[in-house]
């Protein structure tokens, strides 16, 4: 593979190549795609570095948990509670996780450092959120962790200013056994906003499913939303937040079954019909019929 | 080469065409196993003297024209590209002519285009490829789509004639992808690809056409209907097994205060 030709490319554009193929691995692939990756490049180095770049990002993106080794529960891997590229914050234990993010695991766990977590003031909302959110996750998810970061205004000691919130709640589910392999991701960022006394809230949903058993098929679906409510006390905010985040994901459910629902009869027959509109199969044998047929289809404009 | 195979069952169907420039660029020796082995979306080309637009494949293709199925000429035009003997090519025209109307029958609108040529074996390959666009702005009827795409290759090899009967092997791909997107519900999209055989013995006394297409079309409709209940249907399941509906969790906690 290390061969001089003149049209081979360059190292950088084998770094780009491998590093997209990592980032477009489906739900719980990239180790797959990183073996193929590996073996078509047949050099190390190359794929080295771009494994180093892509892993995090993906990692991040697909909002992957790993778990503490100390057995404290799982961490969140998100830009939102990014210490730096190989630590990560989970807010719940006050604990900041070491990671491995080629290898997709928790190497150490230290506990944060005050300045890494929030004031007491925001701390009292974060963790009121949490604790209501956790208790939904619980129901609604199967397999689902859920996390709550501060991401601006981790400093406000009293009410008079504002400060952010984000929710994010990630379930998969790995079944290459059955040729299967889905995540539900969802990020809610929730602003306090002290001069108005609202909490504007904005959502991202993304779920994703790929199967794969004798071809290749995957479902892609992204929803936005926004909803507001007013500021309370800690415990009363958590539990109107919350009931918006179920709100409106369980609406969101609701609207991809109806999705599916549609294809048979409405998106799907404007891609292929089960059957002509003669409800019988086409007739192959009779060329007369062709003949005929064209005619009629020309003179009822229906041909091309 | 099974490297490169593996990727593209993972690689998201949307990608497809930057996947395989990716791994012709990563393994140029490769590149005719990947162009024959890899099906890509397919392309269009129009063939302005006869009012028609025509597809674009690897078996029309000679360097960088491609042969129109409706005037038999190469666009751009080629000194010395290859075609078919006189026979196949009757049989050709009839086989387009036949499959338009096919096509307008299962598809209300889209692109058909089918090419022959002669294999070592006495017999001969045929090539049936249908393209079409079903969003709003393509032909679409139902203007449900945002974007739609079906692309369907169907390679048929023909055997020579023993005793009265052809040995068919037909080889079905189809690659779509659907998109629909509105304010309350976002961007839902489904795409995929699936290839199957399938081959069977013939009496030639039918006619090839007639043979080879009861084949393409039983295959295609199978084709369709795994994609919609199998394929769509696991990944609605997965979905559900994310999160399963809200009347699934009320049946276990019947005293839940919040759901």
């Amino acid at each position: 593979m290390a061969d001089q030709e003149e049209n081979e490319i360059s190292v950088e554009q084998k770094i780009e190549i491998a590093k997209w193929f990592l980032l477009n691995s489906p739900p719980g692939e990239i180790q797959y795609v990183a073996k193929d990756v590996k073996a078509i490049l047949g050099d190390d180095e190359v794929y080295e570095s771009a494994a180093s770049e892509a892993f995090p990002l993906y990692n991040k993106a697909h909002l992957i948990s790993l778990q503490f080794p100390n057995r404290s529960g799982d961490v969140l891997i998100t830009s939102f509670g990014e210490i730096n590229v190989n630590e990560y914050l989970d807010p719940r234990t006050a604990q900041v996780a070491k990671v491995d993010h080629i290898k997709q695991v928790c190497k150490s766990v230290r506990p944060a450092t005050d300045e890494e977590l929030p004031s007491s003031y925001v701390e009292e909302y974060r963790c009121a959120v949490e604790a209501e959110l956790s208790r939904y996750v619980g129901e609604a998810y199967p397999k689902g962790i859920c996390s709550v970061f501060c991401t601006s205004g981790k400093d406000v000691e009293d009410a008079g200013s504002d400060f952010t919130l984000v929710v994010v709640i990630s379930a998969a589910r790995h079944s290459p056994q059955n040729f299967c392999n889905g995540s539900w991701r969802s990020t809610w960022t929730i602003e306090f906003k002290d001069d108005l006394q609202v909490v504007e809230v904005t959502g991202r949903v993304q779920v994703g499913a790929h199967y794969f058993e004798e071809g290749n098929v995957q479902l892609d679906a992204k929803h936005e939303c926004k909803d507001s409510t007013i500021i309370q006390a800690a415990d009363d905010c958590a539990i109107s937040l919350t009931n918006i985040i179920r709100h409106h994901e369980t609406e969101y459910l609701t609207s991809l079954q109806a999705s599916y629902s549609n294809l048979p009869d409405t998106t799907f027959k404007d891609l292929r019909r089960k059957l002509p509109v003669t409800r019988t199969l086409f007739p192959w044998h009779n060329t007369v019929q062709f003949a005929l047929t064209k005619d009629i289809t020309k003179e009822l404009g229906i041909g091309k | 080469m099974d490297a490169a195979l593996g990727l593209m069952r993972r690689i998201p169907p949307k990608h497809i065409d930057t996947a395989l420039s990716a791994l012709l660029s990563l393994l140029p020796h490769h590149s005719s196993d990947l162009l024959s082995q890899v099906d890509q979306p397919l392309q269009v080309l129009s063939d302005i003297e006869c009012g028609k637009e025509f597809i674009l494949c690897e078996y029309n293709r000679d360097a960088d024209s491609y042969r129109s199925p409706w005037s038999n000429k190469y666009h751009p035009p080629l000194e010395d590209g290859p075609y078919p003997s006189s026979d196949l090519r009757k049989l050709e025209i009839e086989a387009n002519d036949v499959f338009a109307v096919y096509c307008d029958q299962y598809y209300e609108g889209g692109i058909s285009s089918v090419y022959m040529w002669e294999d070592e074996n006495e017999g001969f390959v045929a090539c049936f490829l249908i393209k079409k666009d079903g969003s709003k702005s393509g032909h679409g009827r139902r203007g449900y789509l945002q974007e739609g795409a079906w692309d369907a290759i169907h390679v048929v090899e023909v055997g020579p004639d023993e005793n009265g009967t052809s040995h068919y092997c037909l080889t079905s791909t189809v690659m779509l992808s659907l998109t629909t997107n509105n304010e309350s519900s976002g961007s839902f999209n489904l795409s995929g690809s699936i290839r199957r055989q399938m081959t069977m013995d013939l009496a030639v006394a039918e006619g090839h056409l007639h043979n080879m297409g009861k084949m393409i079309e039983e295959l295609e409709g199978k084709l369709r209907n795994s994609l919609e209940q199998v394929y769509f249907g696991k990944t609605k399941e997965m979905v559900c097994t994310l999160r399963p509906p809200a009347e699934l969790l009320q049946m276990r906690f019947p005293d839940n205060r919040d759901v």
